[in-house]
């Protein structure tokens, strides 16, 4: 940075002693020759006229002689510097315009910005590396809950659209390269607020980059990969990466796991969703054969993930070095009807059109279900910007990249504790989860529903405290009654309770007494935080609702009442 | 021998020699300190200035500053004179005048140690 500002005075060293030099040398001239007052008589200008007629010649103002007419003498003399102090002005200003647009000042100055901008945070924050439409999704996601970020990204467009965006946050943008160790500290790697560092980018290299930097430099510091690869996963798991995602492996096991169990996949899905968005329709995949086009990365998570179930699968895929891998291959792209009719299209139940091409997605899918109408079709969309189309061909399912990934991560980030109810859940019965999706019903309605965690201690929740130091006993049910009316509960779902020794409790009953230390998630509909907050923090809401008296509040009205008794 | 050294302290010289020479005599006597070696003065030092100008050195750093300093006061002394001379009703007095002589003695002491700073830097540079 500061090399560019040495280097930019260095430049105008030449231009400014030219400046000095030219004017110096035409006010010492008119100083010396003499000229004639207005009255006829002998006269020098003096350095304050000399200076102030050069300074209005020099820059083309010409306010004329001034103060008295000059003789020709003078004027013979003006002449020469005329053409003297004019160039090397035009010069010395030119020569400052120039290197006051020039690229690399630009840049440094925009630097400069970023890096005050980013010293000035005073909440903490993630970076996210990569604003694509992975980190656009994240981003909207994160200032919903108020959470603030830093974005880099190697291409100025993307940062121009972060500039044009209202996101009601004000959010640092950089066009750097993140795999340089300069542009991360930047971003603020080094600064006390900075909670970790979100590597999006499409290339597992620059990722893993991200990855190493920020481990060897802060190894305190949270940070999370997208990968494409297993290599690279593996990479990255290996120095420790504290969260890494492959997109097709997680829709690829969602997939699964709605043949499997479509209780669960509900439950998934409705849990992590984005909160308040509508809650997707419940998937309900069928059994028996399917046809899988392509055979990439996308194609060989979800054939695994099928054959693990059992289910039979019949692939296409264009690349016949690929298709000679498998035993059973139909070579094609799947766009036509020969090729699926030769996998058995008619016989199948389902089809994942899995290319990283949109348009032959778009096309495998209409003509299977022209082909077959009763397939169970899924499409993967490639890029953001295709939305409408994919929507319009009303596939059953799509499988969007950059949303699932950014899904993960927002629960990893905001919600850990949800990561822990749902791997329990998974292991419950079909029976216990389905009874959870009924009730989740019940309470949320039509849209996805928030989550919040309450923890039982003096900073966050100082009303239970207070009521526990009367030896009161505080249970489930009394938190979350309706603070208008007791008798009323609201609809609000304890999920979890982690006590203080680290048990776990699933869904807990109502009448479970809470202990100082807990941590219960909750799930309920919208506004759900601030409801709870407002209980859990104010002990005469939580007495009342606890007891059901309201008890008096201040020193006077106490006093009252107590005479009147 | 390198010319840039050369231009370069050439010019930090002659701006405190020149002050120097505006600077002595009676302090409040108009007739002992010439207009135009002030004028000489400010042109000098402010070449001086400009030549410091992207120095990355510690010592180009201070130079630079002393310099700066130097360049305040005499276009101070200069506007004072300037304004004593065609603004103010009373013309030149005594009184203004020592103002003028010792704000340029201020711009002196900087571009003295302006020098020292150069005696220093090429001494070091010896050994």
């Amino acid at each position: 940075m500061n090399q560019v500002i040495f280097l930019i005075l260095r430049r105008m060293r030449l231009p400014l002693v030219m400046l000095v030099i030219t004017y110096a040398i035409s006010i010492l001239g008119l100083v010396l020759i003499p000229g004639i007052d207005d009255t006829g008589k002998p006269w020098h200008m003096d350095f304050f006229h000399a200076f102030y007629f050069v300074t209005y010649m020099a820059t083309t103002i010409g306010f004329g002689e001034l103060p008295y007419e000059f003789t020709d003498g003078q004027r013979m003399w003006v002449l020469v510097t005329i053409y003297m102090t004019v160039t090397a002005w035009l010069y010395a200003i030119g020569k400052i315009l120039s290197l006051v647009q020039d690229a690399g000042f630009k840049q440094a100055v925009t630097e400069q910005v970023f890096q005050r901008n980013v010293r000035h945070v005073s909440r903490p924050f993630y970076i996210i590396c990569g604003y694509g439409d992975t980190g656009r999704i994240l981003l909207k996601s994160l200032i919903q809950r108020r959470i603030q970020a830093v974005v880099i990204d190697r291409n100025q467009n993307n940062i121009n659209l972060l500039e044009l965006e209202d996101l009601g946050l004000f959010i640092p943008g950089l066009c750097a390269d993140a795999r340089r160790v300069e542009t991360l500290k930047e971003a603020g790697l080094k600064h006390r607020n900075c909670l970790g560092v979100l590597a999006l980018t499409d290339h597992d290299e620059t990722n893993l980059k991200i990855a190493i930097t920020t481990k060897l430099l802060e190894p305190g510091i949270k940070v999370i990969c997208r990968a494409e690869t297993h290599d690279a996963a593996d990479n990255m798991a290996s120095f420790g990466t504290d969260h890494i995602i492959n997109a097709f492996d997680i829709f690829a096991q969602r997939l699964a796991l709605a043949l499997h169990s479509p209780g669960a996949h509900i439950l998934y899905d409705w849990l992590t969703g984005v909160p308040n968005e509508p809650l997707m329709q419940p998937l309900e995949p069928p059994r028996g054969m399917w046809v899988v086009c392509g055979y990439g990365r996308f194609g060989q998570a979800v054939c695994n993930n099928l054959l693990n179930e059992g289910i039979e699968v019949s692939v296409i895929e264009a690349n016949p070095e690929i298709a000679g891998e498998l035993d059973q291959c139909v070579v094609g792209r799947g766009t036509e009807a020969d090729t699926l009719l030769s996998a058995d299209i008619e016989r199948a139940v389902g089809i994942v059109a899995g290319t990283d091409n949109d348009a032959n997605n778009l096309s495998i899918i209409m003509t299977a279900g022209e082909i077959n109408p009763d397939l169970y079709m899924v499409a993967r969309q490639n890029r953001q910007d295709n939305q409408e189309i994919f929507e319009a061909a009303l596939p059953d399912l799509v499988m969007h990249r950059s949303e699932i990934i950014a899904r993960d991560i927002f629960t990893y980030l905001t919600n850990p504790f949800l990561i822990e109810f749902l791997q329990r859940a998974l292991r419950e019965s079909d029976e216990w989860i389905n009874l959870l999706v009924s009730r989740l019903v019940a309470i949320v309605g039509t849209h996805v529903p928030e989550l919040h965690l309450v923890t039982v201690d003096q900073e966050n929740s100082p009303g239970i405290i207070e009521l526990f130091s009367k030896s009161e006993k505080l249970s489930i049910k009394d938190l979350v009654r309706d603070s208008r009316d007791r008798e009323q509960s609201l609809p609000i779902i304890v999920l979890l309770r982690i006590t203080k020794s680290g048990e776990v409790i699933m869904t807990p009953e109502e009448g479970e007494e809470i202990e100082k230390g807990d941590r219960l998630l909750m799930c309920g509909s919208a506004g759900l935080g601030p409801r709870i907050d407002q209980i859990v923090r104010n002990y005469h809401t939580l007495s009342y609702l606890h007891s059901g008296t309201i008890e008096t509040h201040g020193w006077l009205l106490r006093r009252i009442f107590k005479k009147s008794q | 021998m390198n010319l840039e050294k050369v231009i370069f302290s050439f010019f930090i010289v002659f701006a405190l020699t020149l002050n120097f020479g505006f600077f002595v005599g009676e302090i409040d006597n108009p007739s002992h300190h010439n207009v135009f070696e002030l004028f000489a003065v400010i042109v000098v030092n402010l070449i001086a200035t400009f030549l410091k100008f992207g120095d990355r050195t510690h010592t180009g750093a201070t130079l630079l500053a002393t310099s700066l300093v130097a360049d305040l006061q005499l276009i101070a002394a200069a506007i004072v004179w300037g304004y004593v001379e065609h603004v103010s009703p009373t013309g030149m007095t005594g009184e203004v005048m020592t103002s003028i002589v010792s704000l340029s003695g201020g711009a002196l002491l900087a571009n003295m140690i302006s020098v020292i700073l150069l005696v220093v830097d090429t001494i070091r540079q010896r050994h």
